[in-house]
């Protein structure tokens, strides 16, 4: 930063003018080469997807067609109300599933989001002994994946006799480095001057977090909703480890079940609504707080 | 601090311990319920795994110590733990700087864009916030090992193949195929955290980079942009390592569990076996011991060439 502002002031006065003149629009070979490198990689990202929402609702005698068709011709919901319907009659309904990974995200997002502001605005706001020794450890923990932790975490989960409960999977979830650092790092730009003046008011400490801090740092913490919400629901490490009975599974788990186990092709339809069933609620809920997600971004960076 | 000034005019007597208690209790309250949970799920746990590398323990029996007779079996004669290094190794090879370096092409791609940001960004995104296990349900039929398959249709039918591969089971294909379907996922890593720098960046820097001739799009992004976004790098950097060592669910989901001849069989999948089919938690810590040390150091590298100077 400061070797561009050196710069600028020792050539600030030097400009020459006829440098700075409009451009002409030209087709530059680079330009041609960048729009197809990343309309290849759209194509890459975007091919699966289309191909999961086509094939939810193609009916079957498109599914089993050959040359396989990509797009679906004549769409059909009999995918979706055969999933609903006809696998009540099983064991397991998928509604089911459905609520597991609702309930067991929402509580998760929910605790997550208090838990984590609280701590880190406690850190900010109030500086209390060992805060930088404890930021110190949030950075360390960042660098690691939550497999490192699976078994003492699992021997904790086991021994408090959760195995097989929601507990389970959502307890071990509330503390993550990654979103206490994204709150962390927001609420270092909140103004004290405004909790100060509620202090002044005779305001609670718990009640100036609640009605003071909380709104402001509604960015973050809706950001990390997002993400806590997506790292949750498609979650199916944690499940495996926990959960050994199949009314408990989440979708993930259940929907491999449901294809047929790993390596199976699925082309049943009802497989393809499921899939899609699946990956739609992360999808909505970034495309409804994508604002506020990039607000956040901002301040994710990390210096060493 | 002047709530706490008053009070000390009010009651000089009081002492020094618990003045030190009476500052800080509202802060630590604040942290207490995380601090409590990241100890007993994060940091304790570290320490566990580390002292139960060293000893053999199956949940039932209290562990006994063995020194670091885990380490030799894993490192001397445990030849599917090889394969599951080396296969782990070279999804990071290729997974984490490839999604890096093209998470980051996307973002700066999207940030020159005046129109589509939206739609562009979340077409690029959408892939990152899908389930592995689900979404391989749809890539296993592009993969498919017969001619209903999208790839092995397409492939035939302009003739590079005469007979479909069987992409997910010939040992030979599934390690590129669990590659480019992490690959797929994992290119948003560190998409956001870039894309939000990237429009961070104060557009009057641009200006008097063209003064002192910094006036190509290439030119900007290596003279200001990119050292502007080091703390941004380096969140990233950290994340793509932390992912792309933990390649399991694809794996499994693709190939199996265990894969055919263990050709996807990763660091993690190694673990899982260990720890939970066959309960020996000690092997299985030793391995988490090893995945601990192994990002942990990799990322100590990235945060050196990350270093901010301010």
């Amino acid at each position: 930063m400061s070797k561009e502002k050196n710069n600028k002031s020792l050539n600030g006065a030097g400009v020459k003018p006829q440098k700075i003149r409009r451009r002409r629009v030209k087709i530059k070979p680079g330009k041609v080469i960048l729009y197809f490198l990343v309309g290849c990689l759209l194509v890459f990202t975007a091919f699966p997807m289309v191909a999961m929402i086509c094939r939810a609702f193609m009916p079957l005698s498109e599914l089993y067609i050959y040359p396989p068709q990509i797009f679906v011709r004549h769409p059909t919901l009999s995918n979706f109300s055969e999933l609903l319907t006809s696998l009540n009659s099983s064991t397991v309904p998928f509604t089911r599933y459905v609520f597991n990974s609702l309930w067991v995200t929402i509580v998760t997002v929910f605790l997550s989001v208090v838990i984590c502001s609280m701590g880190a605005y406690g850190m900010v706001k109030h500086k209390p002994v060992g805060a930088a020794t404890i930021f110190t450890i949030v950075i360390a923990a960042l660098s690691f994946s939550s497999h490192v932790t699976k078994i003492p975490n699992y021997m904790v989960v086991s021994g408090m006799g959760l195995i097989n409960t929601y507990a389970a999977l959502i307890v071990p979830s509330l503390a993550t480095a990654y979103n206490f650092f994204l709150v962390k790092q927001f609420a270092e730009q909140l103004p004290d001057s405004l909790l100060e003046a509620a202090r002044i008011d005779g305001a609670k400490e718990f009640r100036i977090f609640w009605t003071i801090a909380m709104p402001l740092l509604k960015p973050a913490w809706s950001t990390l909703a997002v993400f806590s919400f997506v790292s949750n629901w498609n979650d199916s490490f944690s499940p495996l480890v926990y959960i050994t009975s199949d009314a408990m599974k989440t979708l993930p788990l259940a929907l491999q079940t449901m294809a047929g186990g790993a390596g199976v092709v699925a082309r049943s339809g009802t497989v393809g609504a499921a899939t899609l069933l699946t990956t739609a609620p992360t999808i909505i809920v970034y495309t409804i707080m994508r604002g506020r997600v990039m607000q956040t971004m901002t301040y994710s960076g990390i210096k060493s | 601090m002047s709530n706490a000034a008053t009070a000390i005019k009010a009651k000089p007597a009081e002492s020094k311990f618990r003045r030190f208690l009476r500052e800080n209790k509202t802060g630590w309250g604040f942290l207490a319920p995380f601090m409590i949970l990241f100890l007993v799920f994060t940091v304790v746990p570290v320490f566990v795994a580390m002292g139960l590398s060293f000893t053999n323990y199956n949940m039932i029996q209290t562990p006994d110590f063995t020194g670091v007779q885990n380490y030799k079996l894993l490192f001397l004669e445990d030849d599917t733990f090889i394969t599951a290094v080396s296969n782990t190794l070279l999804f990071a090879c290729i997974i984490g700087p490839a999604g890096y370096i093209m998470s980051f092409v996307m973002a700066w791609f999207i940030s020159l864009c005046k129109h589509g940001r939206g739609p562009l960004a979340l077409a690029f995104y959408a892939p990152s916030l899908t389930s592995g296990t689900a979404m391989s349900i749809i890539w296993l039929v592009i993969f498919s090992g017969d001619r209903t398959g999208y790839l092995n249709h397409i492939l035939i039918k302009i003739g590079l193949v005469s007979d479909p591969i069987l992409w997910t089971k010939d040992p030979q294909w599934i390690l590129p195929v669990v590659v480019i379907i992490s690959a797929w996922m994992s290119m948003g890593t560190g998409f956001l955290v870039f894309l939000a720098g990237l429009q961070n960046i104060d557009p009057e820097l641009y200006e008097a980079g063209k003064v002192d001739g910094i006036r190509h799009p290439i030119q900007q992004l290596f003279y200001i942009t990119l050292p502007l976004m080091k703390p941004q790098l380096l969140f990233g950097a950290i994340n793509s390592i932390v992912n792309s060592l933990a390649v399991f669910d694809v794996a499994v989901a693709v190939a199996g569990f265990p894969s055919p001849n263990y050709s996807a069989h990763t660091i993690v999948a190694h673990l899982y076996d260990y720890a939970f089919t066959r309960f020996s938690m000690g092997y299985a810590s030793a391995i988490a011991m090893f995945l601990f040390v192994f990002s942990f150091t990799l990322s100590r590298i990235c945060m050196r060439i990350f270093r901010s100077d301010d």
